[in-house]
């Protein structure tokens, strides 16, 4: 039996201990806003945060995640408002087919939680494990660091 | 299938003296394996995920203890790693992304055995030593005869690799880590190369050189360090030094690159590390 709380809801799951996170995360409690693309961790797609460290979820075994918190994509936006990076990658067209974009938030999330200030390079090198098939990278960057502006704006 | 969680070296010893089982850390190589219908499942699985005195950095005065369920991100953040460690830290800093660097263990990638493992050039090049735990007892064994073949290791079926023990860095020593892809980020090396000197008066003093993915394992190169030792850094041996050097490596050509390439690199990257220390 593994308890794990997701986007600050507790889950109680019966399960193979080897199942992948991700699959766990899509089929049986149908947070399907993450991805599969690789399912090597080369892609990136399926990035969730797990206690505050961005993860591929397709190299998670669940029998790993006993007792953590985990973050999707799902649990970014607030009472059906959307955070500041989403808002950012929609006014900045960051997202054409949309496959890499919740991987992307979730590696800029993790980024802008540990680095307030981040450089261009420093955004690229947070994003280096997130492949974006439509290589949409410029749009990608420049949302994450309008993201940062607005937010020390703000400060 | 069965997973066990031990707490304790003790009870993680004890499973693998009484049945056959796989290690399991971050899961960065085995759950690939594991999902690609390459590999049979295991029958039995010993998560070392969460054993904490496994996921240690200790200063031991010569040489640091490192603990085989460290990631690449706690030896990227490391005071200790960063002072003693830097071109362990550079390797680190290129092996996949943040995600694998997160969940990565510097044990997982000498257990692992590829012979592009790109913390063990550094690891060959320092002289590094695997420590063994078993409920026979603990053993060291050099990082050069950990390798017994392609993937091939000297671990037994009930040994664990408990930690590295990787000699510090000295204050007149110099080190630099060359690693060679097709990008930057998440890239499987073609070419591999952590290096050390130590020059005193002009003459090259101590040195140390590891190459990965130009062998079936990771290798030191001591033909080249031999042509090196006790020498000037001039045209001369630059010249002999990358020759020495492309003889001595045995590349193969793969998906990734080929035997000329990995050669001419090998040569060229042992000229770019003389060319920088001078």
């Amino acid at each position: 039996m593994v308890r794990v709380k997701i986007n600050g809801h507790e889950h109680v799951l019966q399960t193979e201990p080897l199942a992948r996170l991700l699959d766990v995360l899509r089929e049986t409690l149908g947070f399907t806003g993450t991805k599969e693309g690789c399912g090597e961790g080369e892609c990136g797609a399926c990035s969730v945060i797990i206690d505050g460290e961005l993860v591929n979820s397709c190299l998670i075994p669940i029998c790993q995640v006993d007792g953590c918190e985990i973050l999707t994509v799902e649990g970014l936006a607030v009472d059906g408002e959307l955070s500041l990076l989403q808002q950012c990658f929609v006014e900045y067209g960051a997202t054409q087919c949309g496959i890499c974009i919740p991987g992307m938030l979730m590696a800029a999330k993790a980024l802008l939680d540990s680095n307030s200030c981040p450089t261009r390079n420093e955004i690229r090198a947070a994003i280096a494990g997130n492949l974006c098939r439509c290589t949409g990278y410029m749009k990608i960057v420049d949302a994450i660091e309008a993201a940062v502006a607005a937010k020390l704006e703000v400060k | 299938m069965k997973v066990y969680s031990p707490t304790s070296l003790q009870e993680a010893y004890e499973i693998l003296a009484s049945t056959e089982a796989k290690i399991l850390a971050g899961g960065t190589d085995l759950m690939v394996l594991w999902n690609s219908n390459v590999a049979k499942l295991p029958q039995v699985v010993v998560d070392i995920w969460r054993m904490k005195m496994l996921a240690q950095i200790d200063d031991e005065g010569e040489v640091l203890r490192i603990g085989a369920r460290c990631t690449y991100t706690q030896i990227i953040n490391n005071p200790l790693t960063k002072n003693f460690a830097p071109a362990l830290v550079d390797a680190a800093r290129t092996i996949g992304a943040v995600q694998i660097q997160n969940r990565g263990t510097i044990g997982g990638n000498v257990v692992n055995a590829s012979p592009a493992g790109d913390s063990l050039p550094v690891l060959v090049a320092f002289d590094a030593k695997v420590e063994i735990g078993s409920l026979r007892g603990v053993r060291t064994v050099a990082l050069e005869q950990f390798y017994t073949g392609y993937r091939k290791t000297v671990l037994a079926a009930d040994e664990m690799v408990t930690a590295i023990l990787l000699p510090k860095q000295r204050e007149d020593e110099v080190s630099k880590f060359y690693k060679i892809g097709t990008r930057a980020a998440q890239a499987i090396s073609k070419v591999v190369m952590a290096a050390r000197a130590v020059l005193q008066g002009g003459l090259i003093a101590a040195v140390g050189i590891g190459v990965g993915s130009v062998a079936p394992t990771v290798i030191r190169a001591k033909a080249t360090e031999g042509v090196m030792l006790g020498r000037q850094i001039d045209d001369e041996l630059v010249t002999a030094a990358r020759r020495t050097m492309m003889n001595e490596v045995k590349p193969i050509t793969d998906v990734r690159s080929t035997e000329f390439y990995r050669r001419t690199v090998s040569g060229n990257l042992v000229a770019k590390f003389l060319r920088e220390i001078v």
